[in-house]
């Protein structure tokens, strides 16, 4: 699918995820966009917090603390969703130690995953994860690429219900299985899907962006700087004159405007070990948004570079 | 694990070069001065291959078992299998070098050090790399001396050191012990190769070397 200006001035308009732009106090930081979750009207930051490889530090004492200023400047910004998995290794623990030493911040949205090929372990899985966040609950169990997806999916809603968890979703990344991924959609009454979408990998503005707006579902983002090579392959060079009209003062927050100006898209979860980035990716949900004449120049500037 | 084709080896990679790094900084500042015991036991393990004193084969079997039990529990299951849920699978397989070793070294015609063919030769040169270069990579690779791998206490120097030994034994159990450092080696050079970290290449060369002294020992027989 293509965005014409038409089709995404509509698709904001009914997504349910449009663009709220806060009001800011004076001497405050900016505040950044917020994004509706469509299936309960809640209000997220449309920056959060990925803990792929760059949160998995072991026992290390320094790197956990480092760890923990990350997050303490990813609230202090106004952050809020923080999104982790079994599968990112010792992860979860520093999440924990972090929340702790932060003095568990009211504004965590915790995004946790069931990774597990063994249907029955999934209930067991998703309250080892509980304990090393420190959490009463989490807001959003996601099924981590698709694995033993129709069991866990069950065990999920059921959690729904009974109030144990906030939110149902699914994960993918990288393109795959964006087919069952449609067909698991279509089926069920998911909240969130979270696929990697970014200036470069552009597959899921075909079906499934679109089809999240559709089916009211919130998105959540992975990937978006490829890992880090996208910026790693970008930083030689020079970002155009006219990436200042959106308030793009760097290539992550230059790539992060193009994601979140996708109408369908809630929330991106870049992953950062350093504190600058994260303030900079925060600020990146700030100010200005390409609109879809802007987005098509941005994508074609990347691509011809 | 579906669509596998799609997959790279950097995929499967859960941490950062500077965590891994890091992770040999903790275990050195833990066990120091441990690796003064460790390098002397493989000093120790060197001259016995050399002079081959009475019931050599059991000491040195029984020293590079002791050793590759301490760095399956201290090094992989401790500290590795932290940050890389694989390795608590793979750490179990270092607990039966260990078994293997010690039992291969105890039966009767258990290991012994009669070889003197270039294969052995070359194992001195591997046992060598093992003992006395590893440690002194880092200033190579650009890390801090407190990230040196030393025999004994990292995985890499001891399964390389092991391999030297072993190319300089005969007896019956000795091909049965190629396989657990072989494959150790592999799979630390991939996990390095796929951090983009050159230092990859020192346990893939030291397995390599490693095959291409058995090859040439089949051909000369």
């Amino acid at each position: 699918m293509i965005i014409t200006r038409r089709t995404f001035v509509k698709a904001a308009a009914t997504s349910g995820a449009a663009l709220v732009l806060p009001g800011t106090a004076p001497g405050a930081p900016p505040a950044p966009v917020m994004r509706a979750v469509p299936s309960s009207g809640e209000m997220l930051p449309a920056v959060g917090l990925g803990t792929w490889i760059t949160f998995n530090v072991g026992d290390d004492p320094v790197l956990r603390d480092e760890c923990a200023e990350v997050m303490a400047a990813f609230f202090a910004a106004g952050g809020r969703m923080i999104d982790s998995s079994p599968m990112y290794g010792s992860s979860q623990p520093v999440i924990g130690y972090g929340l702790e030493k932060l003095g568990r911040p009211e504004a965590l949205f915790s995004a946790e995953k069931v990774w597990t090929s063994s249907a029955a372990d999934g209930p067991a899985q998703i309250e080892q994860s509980r304990r090393l966040w420190g959490v009463p609950r989490f807001d959003l169990v996601q099924v981590h690429n698709l694995v033993a997806w129709e069991t866990h999916l069950e065990t999920l809603f059921a959690k729904k219900a009974d109030g144990r968890i906030r939110y149902v979703g699914i994960t993918t990344s990288e393109g795959r299985r964006h087919d069952l991924f449609e067909q698991i959609m279509r089926a069920h009454p998911l909240d969130f899907v979270q696929l990697t979408y970014n200036i470069v990998d552009r597959e899921a503005e075909e079906r499934l962006l679109p089809l999240a707006a559709e089916r009211g579902m919130a998105v959540i983002v992975n990937r978006p700087f490829r890992q880090g090579a996208l910026t790693r392959q970008l930083e030689g060079e020079t970002l155009p004159d006219w990436a200042a009209e959106i308030g793009a003062g760097t290539w992550a927050q230059f790539i992060l405007k193009f994601i979140l100006s996708h109408p369908s898209v809630t929330v991106a979860i870049p992953a950062t070990t350093r504190v600058e980035h994260v303030r900079e990716n925060v600020l990146a949900a700030t100010g200005p948004l390409p609109d879809a004449a802007m987005r098509d120049q941005m994508a074609a500037y990347v691509r011809n570079l | 694990m579906s669509e596998w084709w799609t997959y790279r080896l950097e995929d499967f990679l859960l941490f950062s070069p500077r965590v891994y790094w890091r992770m040999f900084e903790l275990a050195n500042a833990a066990f120091w001065p441990l690796h003064l015991l460790t390098l002397a036991a493989g000093l120790a393990i060197v001259l016995l291959v050399l002079r081959r004193p009475p019931r050599h084969g059991l000491w040195i079997a029984l020293l590079l078992a002791a050793l590759f039990a301490f760095v399956g529990w201290s090094f992989l299951s401790s500290r590795y299998a932290v940050i890389n849920w694989a390795i608590a699978y793979v750490a179990p397989a270092f607990g039966l070098q260990a078994l293997l070793l010690a039992f291969g070294g105890a039966a009767r015609g258990g290991l012994a050090f009669e070889r003197r063919d270039i294969a052995a030769r070359l194992g001195l040169l591997i046992m060598a790399a093992g003992l006395v270069v590893y440690p002194l990579l880092p200033p190579l690779f650009r890390r801090p001396w407190t990230s040196a791998e030393v025999f004994g206490i990292a995985p890499d120097p001891t399964a390389i050191t092991t391999l030297g030994v072993l190319l300089a034994a005969n007896g019956g159990p000795v091909p049965l012990l190629f396989a657990i450092p072989l494959l150790w080696l592999l799979l630390s050079g991939l996990t390095l190769h796929a951090m983009g970290d050159p230092q990859a290449w020192p346990p893939l060369l030291a397995a390599g070397t490693t095959v291409a002294a058995l090859a040439l020992r089949r051909i000369a027989r």
